[in-house]
């Protein structure tokens, strides 16, 4: 659709030159589309091929192409729990990052607007994190929050966590981590879209009788849709299929399994590829619904 | 204000000392100000003059740095925007983009829970006739429908108080009379008090029952159209308010009713009611229609004023009336607006001309002549054209 409206409506003046300019046009699009086919459509079909197989009943180890797709029913029944807190968490994370860098994109993107020295800088304290590996900043955590770690003490001291109480290996510190890592991407275009925002609208709404908080949820709030979309889709995506938080090294333990600690253990520890595969293809197929649907129900197509 | 109720009728605004600062810079200095209820007010000024700043500060978008705003007899200077039974016209529209031009009106209806919002939105849009796109959104309108929209969503909650920031800026000149028209006669049907704010002074004039002309933060002078035109206190409104001719000098001479004064060799007479100054140095003025273009040197005639003789150096023909430009030494260029009352111009480019004018269509300024009074005079009409 796009392409042949970007290579359509030059042709449509009838100009040969500008006819030979849409043809460039298509010829500078050819790397885009080789490298769309090759290193997304392939693996793509390779992967959805993978999840059919089943396993060969002549040499152990290897996998035949049987349409076998009860793999996906399979991994279904097997893994539900680790599947729905994927998602679960993965909302919660979105939901605690969301409520955390709101008011502080709007702090920096309209409150400091007329000092872009210190939104400058404030910028670069939210993105200073991203140069810092994303493993090591959650090996940090793991020890920050380990049960030797001040905080554990701390809250033990105070009686807030019992004597046989971990944060490390539960539910909480995978949510937490996966919160604080995203924290940069649900921010950014918070700010873009907050920057932008246009405060004269925000007068009008005072002027009719709106108190503050009605401005903020019938005009603040709804012109900042784009942000709040591109901010949980950035975070909710990979945060569902994350497997560096849940990883037990790091921030999880056996009780907070997610999908893409499964995914990771079918591939490499227990070399069930179709297993993984199906895993794989499920968790892709229900983030496309999850998000067609919510972008449809934010109604922010025509603002996007 | 009260919840689900329109104003019965316009409340009076009243300034009392209003002064705002920003950094750097005073907008408005010392502003005291009486809108009685019901009236059309028109706050006339170049751009950068406080006008905008004052509409900011009486619709609660602004704090004064000192002084009172009172409405309706009501202290509002510490009341929030929203509680105020003010609305504003924008002169950015403002229009909230993520809604419909129908739900746009019907904000603030909703905002006050007023019964029927959505009819009583659609009734204001008939009136600015745009009902037919009540379910565009505001980016699909033109400039001059997206003010119209801004105008409704104003009027349609029938506030004591109006306050239109350059409202028809962005119309046609057809549009623009009936707007005027329209905004009248919501004006006088409700008995709502508008604060106008333009620096079109034909607009004004029109419009407003009472102008004030604003000038660098200060209201130079305020009063009925008419009133201003004929007798301007300063040059600035002298300028800004149509054109004016202006003559520094000397009085000479002070009778009974009249002075006189010495412009370039001639004794120019000033009724002293419509003075600011009678002694020393003044700057008197006359209105370019008031003058009378001679082709002879008139013979001296009780209660009329002779200037010249002076070259035409310019003729501009617009139709109803036709401008010359008389260059006279030692005064500098004097403006006439001859009605054209026979066929084509009187006089040609180069030609010798006198003009003269009744003694009492003359003025006294108050400010310092000469000099000074031909820079605000330049600065005035500067100004008015860029605004």
């Amino acid at each position: 659709m796009a392409l042949t409206a970007f290579a359509g409506s030059p042709a449509a003046t009838g100009s040969s030159g500008v006819r030979r300019g849409g043809r460039i046009a298509l010829l500078l699009l050819i790397p885009g589309i080789a490298y769309l086919l090759l290193f997304f459509l392939a693996p793509l079909i390779s992967l959805v091929m993978t999840s059919l197989q089943s396993p060969s009943e002549t040499v152990f180890g290897q996998y035949d192409f049987t349409f076998n797709w009860a793999n996906y029913l399979q991994v279904v029944g097997q893994y539900s729990e680790q599947i729905l807190r994927s998602f679960l968490y993965a909302v919660l994370a979105t939901v605690f990052a969301l409520l955390f860098s709101y008011p502080l994109a709007y702090f920096i993107g309209v409150t400091m607007r007329r000092w872009p020295l210190v939104q400058s800088l404030l910028l670069i304290l939210v993105v200073a994190p991203l140069f810092i590996s994303f493993l090591l900043r959650t090996l940090a955590w793991k020890q920050i929050l380990s049960d030797e770690g001040f905080v554990v003490t701390t809250l033990k001291a105070l009686s807030l966590l019992g004597p046989q109480d971990h944060i490390t290996g539960t539910g909480i510190a995978v949510v937490f981590g996966l919160t604080y890592n995203f924290i940069p991407f649900m921010c950014l275009p918070l700010y873009t879209t907050l920057e932008r925002l246009d405060l004269r609208v925000v007068e009008a709404s005072r002027d009719l009788y709106a108190t503050p908080f009605t401005t903020f949820r019938t005009v603040i709030l709804p012109l900042s849709m784009p942000g709040i979309v591109s901010g949980t889709l950035l975070t909710f995506i990979p945060a569902a299929g994350d497997y560096v938080n849940a990883s037990s090294q790091f921030l999880g333990g056996t009780s907070s399994t997610m999908i893409g600690n499964v995914i990771q253990s079918n591939f490499l520890v227990q070399l069930n590829y179709p297993a993984a595969a199906a895993l794989s293809i499920l968790l892709m197929a229900t983030i496309l619904v999850l998000v067609g649907f919510y972008v449809r129900r934010s109604g922010t197509e025509d603002l996007l | 204000m009260a919840r689900g109720l329109f104003a019965e009728s316009g409340a009076d605004l009243k300034l009392v000392g209003v002064r705002k600062q920003f950094p750097g810079y005073t907008a408005v200095e010392e502003l005291d100000l009486t809108v009685p209820a019901g009236t059309f007010f028109a706050l006339l000024g170049p751009s950068g003059c406080g006008k905008t700043t004052t509409l900011r500060l009486v619709a609660g978008l602004e704090e004064p740095t000192a002084g009172r705003i009172l409405i309706g007899g009501t202290d509002v200077t510490d009341t929030k925007p929203y509680r105020r039974p003010v609305n504003t016209v924008f002169q950015s529209y403002a229009l909230f983009p993520h809604m419909t031009v129908l739900e746009n009106v019907a904000f603030g209806l909703r905002r006050r829970g007023i019964g029927d919002p959505v009819e009583k939105a659609h009734a204001a849009l008939r009136l600015v006739e745009l009902d037919h796109l009540a379910d565009r959104k505001p980016a699909q309108l033109s400039g001059g429908q997206q003010q119209r929209v801004a105008l409704a969503r104003a009027v349609v909650n029938r506030p004591a108080l109006l306050l239109l920031d350059e409202p028809l800026g962005a119309l046609d000149l057809k549009l623009r009379r009936q707007m005027q028209l329209e905004l009248k006669n919501i004006q006088s049907e409700v008995g709502l008090t508008f604060v106008h704010v333009t620096h079109d002074q034909e607009e004004a004039m029109t419009m407003a029952d009472t102008v004030a002309v604003m000038n660098r933060g200060r209201i130079e002078q305020i009063g009925a159209p008419e009133e201003i035109y004929e007798l301007p206190r300063t040059a600035f409104v002298a300028n800004f308010l149509g054109q004016s001719n202006l003559f520094g000098g000397t009085v000479a001479e002070s009778g009974s009713g009249a002075f006189g004064v010495d412009v370039a060799g001639r004794r120019i007479l000033v009724p002293i009611d419509r003075a600011q100054r009678t002694t020393g140095a003044v700057t008197v003025g006359v209105r370019p229609e008031k003058l009378l273009l001679v082709t002879e040197e008139p013979a001296p005639m009780a209660g009329v004023n002779v200037l010249g003789p002076g070259r035409v150096t310019d003729v501009s023909f617009s139709g109803v009336s036709t401008q010359y430009l008389i260059d006279v030494p030692h005064v500098g260029t004097v403006i006439v607006f001859a009605q054209n009352l026979v066929f084509g111009p009187v006089v040609e480019p180069g030609a010798e001309v006198w003009v003269t004018w009744r003694v009492e269509h003359g003025f006294g300024l108050a400010d310092a002549p000469a000099a000074s009074a031909l820079e605000q005079a330049h600065e005035a009409l500067v100004s008015g054209v860029e605004g």
